[in-house]
C-alpha cells in the first residue's frame, strides 16, 4: 500500500528539482573546466620536449591502437591479470554511456532518460551492473595482489615510494566507492519504484537483490537515498576525472594517444642522430654542405642544442607522452635482465623520474607535487630546480650503464611504452658531450677507431679464419 | 655368406678459397651474396669456428658469395649502444662507401648486432641493402633441399634448447627461422620459460660485452645458463623459481644432462653461455654450438 510523501518533504523535493539542473551544471562545469585547465598544463610539458615527426601511416596506427589500446593485446601475455584488468576496462567503458545518462537527466530533470531505449536499456543496465559487483571484486583481487605479505614483485621497488604507493590503493578505493554509490542509487530507486506500484526502466541483477537489504520502507527515505547515491556517484566520477592527471590512472586516457604514437619500425632500430650525419659527412666530403644552423629570431646563432639528453627538453615529446602515460605496473622493471640480477637499473623508474622531473620543472596538475612527494627515498632534496637535471639529478650514470639494450621492456609494456630510448639519449649524452663514458668503454671506443674493431686485434690479422680452411665432401649413400 | 659391412669412403677433404670482393671485381664480377663476418667472426677464436662452418656451407651449397677480408670493419653497433654516436656514424659511413664501391646489394651475417645494424640503421645514411640472418639463409637452404642435415653427425635423442638473441628476436622479430633450423635436426627440441619475444637476454647486447656489469647480485648469463640447464635437464623447481616470467607451463621430466647442446646465432651469446657452462663446471656434458656449427655437422662437411 503506497503511502503519500511527508508534505514539508514534499515542498523540499519541489526545491530541489527546481535546482538541480542549475547545481548540475556548475559542477559539471567546475569540473570540465578544472579538468581541461589540468590537461592544457601536462600538453605544455609534454610539448616541451624535442620535436619528431609521427605524422602519417594512419592505417597502421590505427590498428595498432585497436589492437594494444582497445584491444588490450599486450595484457594477454599473463592471463589472471589480464582478466581482471579486463573487467575493470570494460566496467570504464560500459560507465561512460551511462554517466551520459547522467548528464542529460540532471540538467534537464529527465529520469532515466535513455529507459526510452527499451530492452537496449535494459541490457545496459544489466551489464552495467553485473559489471559494477565484478569491478568490485577485481579491485578487492588487485588490492590484495599489491599488498599482502610478500606483494607480487613488480608493485615493490625503490621507485615506488610514498606518493605512487598510495595512489595505486587510492585508485582502488575509489573505485569501491564509484560502484557502491552506483548501488545505492540502482537499489532505493529500484524499492521506491516497487513500493509506490510504479515502473522503472532497466533489468537489476544486483540491486533486485540489494533492494531486500535496505533497511527502510519510508519512501521520503528511499528518494533521499536514490538522491545520494546519484549525486556521490557522478560527483565521484568528476572528482575522480580530477584526480587523473595526478595520478598514474591517467593512462585511461594517455594510453590512446600513446599507443597511436608508438614507434613503428623495429625495435633493434636506433635513431641516427641527424646533426652527426651532417659533420660526419663533411669530414669524410670537404665538398658537402653543412645546412646552416637555425638562427633566433633576431638573426643571431642559437646555442646549438646537445647530443642526447641531459634534462627532460632534450627528449624527444614522445618519451615525455610516454612518462604520463605509464600505469607504474612493472612489467618492464620485472623482465629487465638487469633489474632481476640486482643492478640498480629499473625502465619503470627511468619513466618516473622523467615525470617527476618534468613536473618539478614545469607546471604540476592539481594534487601531484613531485618534491612533496616523490623525493624522501633516494635523493637529497633538490633546492635548485633549474640546476638540477633528470640525468644526475634523477637518473644516476650507474642505472643508464647497466642496460644492455635487450628490449624486453619495450616489448613488455602494455601500452608501448619505450623506456629503451630515453636511456640511450642519456647514454649519448654521457658519451658525446660528458666523455663520461666507462673507461673499459673508452677502450672499446679507441679500438674501433684504430683497428676497426672493439678488441685490440691488429686489422691485418681479419681475414685469418680463412687459412688453411678445408671442407669435406659430403658422402653421399 | 657372411654380409660385408660396406666401409664408407675415408670423407675427402678439399682446400677451399674464400673469395674476396676485391678479388671479384677485378675479375668485373659482383657476388650475389656478400658474408658479412663481423669482428667476433674474425677475431673470436671461438666464434671463427662459427664462421669456418658457415663458409664451408656456402661452398657446399655453391653459392655465389664473397667476403671483404681485410676491407671489413665493425659495423659500430657496439659504439652507437654506448652512446658514441659520431663514432658509430664514421663507421658506417665508412662500410657503406666500401659496400656500395662494389655494388653490393644482398648481405648475409651470422652475427644478429651487425644484421640489426646493417639492416635498420644504414640505410638512413645511404646503405640501402637486402640483409638476412645466417639462421634465415640456412632455414631457406634447408627449405629449398640443398643441405638435407643427414650424412653427417647424427644428432638425434639429444636435447637442444635455443637460446633466443635479443637482436635477433625482439629486435626483428625473427623466432621460427632459427628454430625450423633446429627442428631439420632431427633432435630433440626443449624450450626454455623465457623464450621468443620473453626471452632474457644473455647479458652482453649494449656493449656491455667490454665492460664489467655493473654491481648486482648475479651476473645475467649465470642467471641465463641456470635457466638452460635446467630447461636440459628438467628441473621443473629451478625454472619457478624464475622471476619475470611472463608465461606458463607444465612441469618439465627430468632428463640427464650429458650430450645436450645450448644452441645460439650469436657471438656474443655463444661467449656469455659458454662462460655461464663454464661457470657451472657443465661443460664436459653440455656444449654450446651455433647454428652454422650444428647444421654444417649434421650435414658432414664441417672438417
Ligand atoms: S632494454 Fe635495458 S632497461 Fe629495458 S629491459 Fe633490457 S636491460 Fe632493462
Ligand atoms: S613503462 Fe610500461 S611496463 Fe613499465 S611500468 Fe610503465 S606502463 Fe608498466
Amino acid at each position: 500500500m503506497p503511502t503519500k510523501l511527508q508534505p514539508h518533504l514534499t515542498l523540499l523535493a519541489y526545491l530541489y528539482y527546481m535546482l538541480q539542473p542549475i547545481l548540475f551544471a556548475l559542477l559539471l562545469l567546475a569540473a570540465f573546466g578544472l579538468f581541461a585547465w589540468q590537461v592544457r598544463k601536462i600538453r605544455a610539458n609534454i610539448l616541451v620536449g624535442r620535436g619528431r615527426d609521427m605524422s602519417g601511416h594512419a592505417a597502421v596506427r590505427f590498428r595498432k591502437t585497436l589492437l594494444v589500446a582497445f584491444g588490450q593485446q599486450k595484457m594477454f601475455k599473463r592471463l589472471t591479470p589480464a582478466f581482471l584488468h579486463l573487467i575493470v576496462y570494460v566496467g570504464f567503458l560500459v560507465i561512460n554511456i551511462e554517466v551520459i545518462e547522467i548528464v542529460i537527466d540532471g540538467l534537464f530533470g529527465t529520469h532515466r532518460f535513455l529507459g526510452l531505449l527499451g530492452p537496449v536499456y535494459d541490457g545496459l543496465v544489466a551489464v552495467n551492473e553485473t559489471l559494477g559487483a565484478l569491478v568490485i571484486i577485481a579491485v578487492a583481487a588487485f588490492w590484495w595482489r599489491r599488498n599482502h605479505q610478500p606483494p607480487v614483485r613488480r608493485f615493490t621497488g625503490v621507485e615506488l615510494r610514498a606518493w605512487p604507493k598510495l595512489d595505486a590503493n587510492i585508485i582502488l578505493y575509489v573505485e569501491v566507492v564509484l560502484m557502491a554509490a552506483l548501488f545505492l542509487m540502482n537499489s532505493a530507486d529500484l524499492k521506491l519504484h516497487r513500493l509506490e506500484g510504479r515502473f522503472l526502466p532497466g533489468v537489476y541483477p544486483v540491486s533486485h537483490f540489494l533492494m531486500s537489504l535496505l533497511p527502510t520502507t519510508n519512501l521520503g527515505t528511499l528518494h533521499l537515498l536514490e538522491r545520494v547515491g546519484w549525486w556521490a556517484h557522478i560527483t565521484g566520477i568528476l572528482l575522480f576525472l580530477n584526480y587523473l592527471p595526478s595520478s598514474k590512472h591517467f593512462h585511461i586516457i594517455l594510453a590512446f594517444p600513446n599507443v597511436w604514437y608508438s614507434r613503428l619500425v623495429p625495435q633493434g632500430q636506433f635513431s641516427n642522430v641527424e646533426s652527426i650525419t651532417h659533420e660526419v659527412k663533411a669530414m669524410m666530403d670537404p665538398t658537402y654542405e653543412v645546412p646552416t644552423p637555425p638562427v633566433g629570431p633576431d638573426g643571431s646563432a642559437l646555442a646549438p642544442t646537445p647530443f642526447g639528453a641531459k634534462d627532460v627538453e632534450d627528449l624527444p615529446w614522445t618519451a615525455l607522452m610516454n612518462a604520463y602515460s605509464c600505469t607504474e605496473c612493472g612489467r618492464c622493471t620485472s623482465v629487465c635482465p638487469a633489474n632481476l640480477t640486482g643492478k640498480l637499473l629499473s625502465p619503470r623508474k627511468i619513466i618516473m623520474d622523467t615525470r617527476d622531473r618534468v613536473e618539478e620543472k614545469y607546471n604540476s596538475p592539481l594534487i601531484f607535487q613531485p618534491n612533496i612527494y616523490g623525493e624522501e627515498a633516494k635523493h637529497e632534496p633538490v633546492t635548485d630546480l633549474m640546476q638540477a637535471t633528470l640525468l644526475r639529478g634523477k637518473v644516476t650514470p650507474e642505472e643508464l650503464w647497466a642496460c644492455t639494450t635487450c628490449n624486453a621492456c619495450v616489448e613488455s609494456c602494455p601500452v608501448n611504452i619505450n623506456p629503451l630510448e630515453s636511456i640511450i639519449e642519456m647514454r649519448r649524452f654521457l658519451v658525446l658531450e660528458e666523455s663520461a663514458a666507462p673507461n673499459s668503454l673508452n677502450v672499446m671506443f679507441s679500438n674501433i677507431e684504430n683497428n676497426g674493431a672493439p678488441w685490440a686485434f691488429s686489422p691485418s690479422d681479419r681475414f685469418n679464419w680463412a687459412d688453411e680452411l678445408f671442407v669435406a665432401e659430403k658422402v653421399t649413400a | 655368406m657372411t654380409p660385408t659391412i660396406p666401409t664408407p669412403p675415408a670423407a675427402a677433404k678439399r682446400q677451399m678459397t674464400v673469395p674476396t670482393v676485391a678479388d671479384l671485381a677485378a675479375q668485373g664480377k659482383v657476388p650475389e651474396i656478400l658474408f658479412w663476418v663481423g669482428c667476433a667472426g674474425a677475431f673470436d677464436d671461438r666464434y671463427k669456428r662459427v664462421t669456418r662452418a658457415f663458409a664451408r656451407i656456402l661452398e657446399h651449397v655453391g653459392t655465389d658469395y664473397a667476403v671483404l677480408g681485410l676491407e671489413e670493419s665493425c659495423t659500430g653497433d657496439p659504439a652507437k649502444r654506448a652512446g658514441n654516436e659520431f663514432l658509430f656514424q664514421m663507421q658506417a659511413m665508412q662500410n657503406i662507401t666500401v659496400l656500395n664501391g662494389y655494388g653490393i646489394k644482398k648481405i648475409v651475417t651470422a652475427c644478429p648486432h651487425c644484421f640489426n645494424t646493417i639492416k635498420n640503421e644504414y640505410p638512413a645514411l645511404g646503405g640501402e641493402y637486402e640483409v638476412i640472418h645466417h639462421s634465415q639463409y640456412l632455414q631457406q637452404l634447408i627449405n629449398e633441399g640443398k643441405v638435407t642435415v643427414k650424412g653427417g653427425e647424427s644428432f638425434q635423442g639429444r636435447r637442444i634448447t635455443f637460446h633466443d638473441s635479443c637482436y635477433l628476436g625482439r629486435a626483428n622479430n625473427i623466432y621460427e627461422a632459427p628454430r625450423d633450423v633446429l627442428a631439420a635436426l632431427d633432435a630433440d627440441l626443449v624450450e626454455m620459460k623465457r623464450s621468443r619475444a620473453n626471452g632474457l637476454c644473455c647479458g652482453a647486447g649494449g656493449a656491455q660485452m667490454w665492460k664489467e656489469p655493473e654491481p648486482g647480485k648475479k651476473d645475467i648469463n649465470i642467471e641465463r645458463t641456470e635457466e638452460a640447464l635446467a630447461t636440459l635437464s628438467g628441473q621443473a623447481a629451478a625454472l619457478d623459481n624464475l622471476r619475470g616470467v611472463e608465461t606458463e607451463r607444465t612441469a618439465p621430466a627430468a632428463h640427464s644432462l650429458q650430450g645436450s647442446i645450448i644452441a645460439v646465432s650469436c657471438p656474443f651469446c655463444m661467449t656469455m653461455m659458454s662462460d655461464g657452462v663454464k661457470h657451472q663446471e657443465q661443460e664436459s656434458t653440455v656444449q654450446v654450438f651455433d647454428l652454422a656449427e650444428l647444421v654444417a655437422s649434421a650435414e658432414g662437411i664441417n672438417r
